[in-house]
């Protein structure tokens, strides 16, 4: 029986549903007219771009970042260890994106207390 | 390594699958429920790409938290994204302006 | 008209996302050896079991060798806290209190988060004292303990969060970290340097500053988020 290239069926289904996910938010960004909706798209594309991320450090066969007892070996022999650059990065991401999210719906209730209308297309005076 | 592919496909699909649900749904309160599930999936992402780390991030903030501001949003402004247009002038006097003492 | 030329920017995006991620191979190692490390992953592998002696290596990247960025980045969510704060900001009548939910829960959920809520709060802080030996961290303990608080906003009307303590715990969490960077940089000439003996790995106290760190990122984590969590959910109905 001839061997499956796993890794390479992984690719499509991470690097795919990353860049779905980063292609759908930019949809909604630019589509949709209500606030919420947009806000939304923002956070599906931060997730998508953190997929890509975590992808790219991938190392096949890899374990986690983290040594064991006996782990101290393993720097020289032994199963290679994923590349931990990219999940400290998006480690910090994450964080950085709620708080990114929680000011932006802010302003979202803000806008519609001010114009009782979430929409952007209804929204006709600039000056608030 | 099968099972962790077979895993990653059926979740891929359905992972693309609710971020289309997200998207399409007028219902805010629908789509904000299919958001959580995206970081639910993508959770299951990391911990299958080998970042436990990021994975428990992402279950604490993507999933509980984001998803209770996006719904005390919609709390506070309109539930239904095709909205009827109102009426009635916009109002200063409900806005918070801070009073001058 | 608009919709088809936001299709051709989204396949354009897509075309070249596509090329360019073809190029990389997904799972091939581009750290290289780790015993003569030429990248900074690399770097960070093989340095940490014996330079810091911690078990976790993302914890010793994100509090040690990115711990700066670090500082900066519990900057920004005090920032986003207080812009929240500002931007929703609604003169309150003296003592009046706006209850977190319109309508009180049923029993069940008000018993059973009561049962669970001690439990929430065990779990973040094991989370964030045992950063640097399992997965977690200041900023997940943090978020579950925030978590917790949710819980008990949600289920109980006038459970209140006391304001003055959640800035004493803020403050007191951020000046204990810039002091120990501070205390880093007088002893060692270097802004977060490890002054302290650094154990050996997987021992709890282990890793010299580093889980003295992650303990004050994760009260001040947990203090902004439930900050923001109360502001939000006490907003004034109209």
């Amino acid at each position: 029986m001839d061997t499956i290239d796993y890794y390479q069926i992984m690719s499509i289904g991470v690097y795919g549903s990353a860049i779905g996910l980063i292609l759908i938010g930019l949809y909604a960004v630019l589509m949709k007219k209500h606030l919420t909706k947009i806000v939304i798209g923002l956070s599906i594309i931060d997730a998508g771009i953190n997929l890509l991320f975590i992808a790219i450090g991938y190392i096949s066969n890899g374990t986690a970042p983290i040594y064991s007892s006996q782990g101290i070996d393993l720097v020289k022999t032994g199963t290679p260890m994923v590349d931990p650059v990219p999940q400290a990065l998006v480690l910090t991401a994450i964080v950085i994106g709620f708080g990114v999210t929680a000011v932006a719906l802010s302003l979202v209730i803000r806008l519609y207390r001010h114009h009782n209308t979430a929409r952007i297309d209804q929204i006709k005076s600039l000056k608030w | 390594m099968l099972f962790y592919t077979i895993v990653l496909i059926i979740l891929a699909i359905i992972l693309l699958g609710v971020a289309i649900y997200a998207v399409v749904q007028k219902d805010l309160l629908y789509a904000v429920i299919a958001t959580g599930v995206i970081s639910l999936i993508l959770s299951v992402f990391f911990f299958i790409l080998q970042a436990p780390d990021v994975a428990l991030t992402e279950a604490a903030i993507g999933i509980a938290l984001t998803t209770i501001i996006f719904i005390i949003t919609i709390r506070n402004t309109s539930r239904m994204e095709d909205e009827m247009p109102l009426d009635h002038e916009p109002n200063s006097e409900s806005d918070n302006q801070v009073e001058t003492k | 008209m608009k919709k088809l030329l936001i299709i051709l920017l989204l396949a354009v995006v897509g075309y070249f996302l596509t090329v360019s991620m073809s190029n990389i191979k997904f799972g091939a190692n581009r750290m290289g050896d780790l015993s003569q490390p030429k990248t900074v992953g690399a770097f960070y592998l093989s340095k940490t079991p014996g330079e810091l002696s911690v078990a976790n290596v993302i914890t010793a990247i994100v509090v040690n060798y990115r711990g700066f960025d670090t500082l900066g980045e519990v900057s920004v969510l005090f920032l986003a806290a207080t812009g929240l704060g500002s931007i929703l900001y609604k003169k309150k009548k003296k003592g009046e209190h706006i209850p977190t939910v319109n309508k009180p829960s049923s029993a069940l959920l008000q018993a059973g988060s009561k049962l669970i809520f001690p439990a929430i709060l065990v779990l973040g802080a094991y989370v964030f004292i045992h950063g640097h030996l399992t997965p977690g961290g200041g900023f997940q303990g943090g978020a579950i303990i925030a978590t917790g608080f949710l819980l008990m906003m949600m289920s109980y009307k006038d459970f209140t969060m006391n304001h003055s303590v959640i800035t004493w715990v803020e403050s007191l969490a951020g000046i204990t970290f810039a002091s120990i960077g501070l205390i880093g940089l007088i002893v060692d000439h270097s802004f977060l340097e490890n002054f302290l003996p650094i154990g050996y790995i997987n021992d709890l106290i282990s890793g010299g500053i580093i889980p003295l760190i992650y303990v004050a990122v994760g009260f001040k984590v947990a203090a902004e988020l439930s900050g923001v969590l109360d502001t939000l959910l006490s907003i004034k109905e109209k």
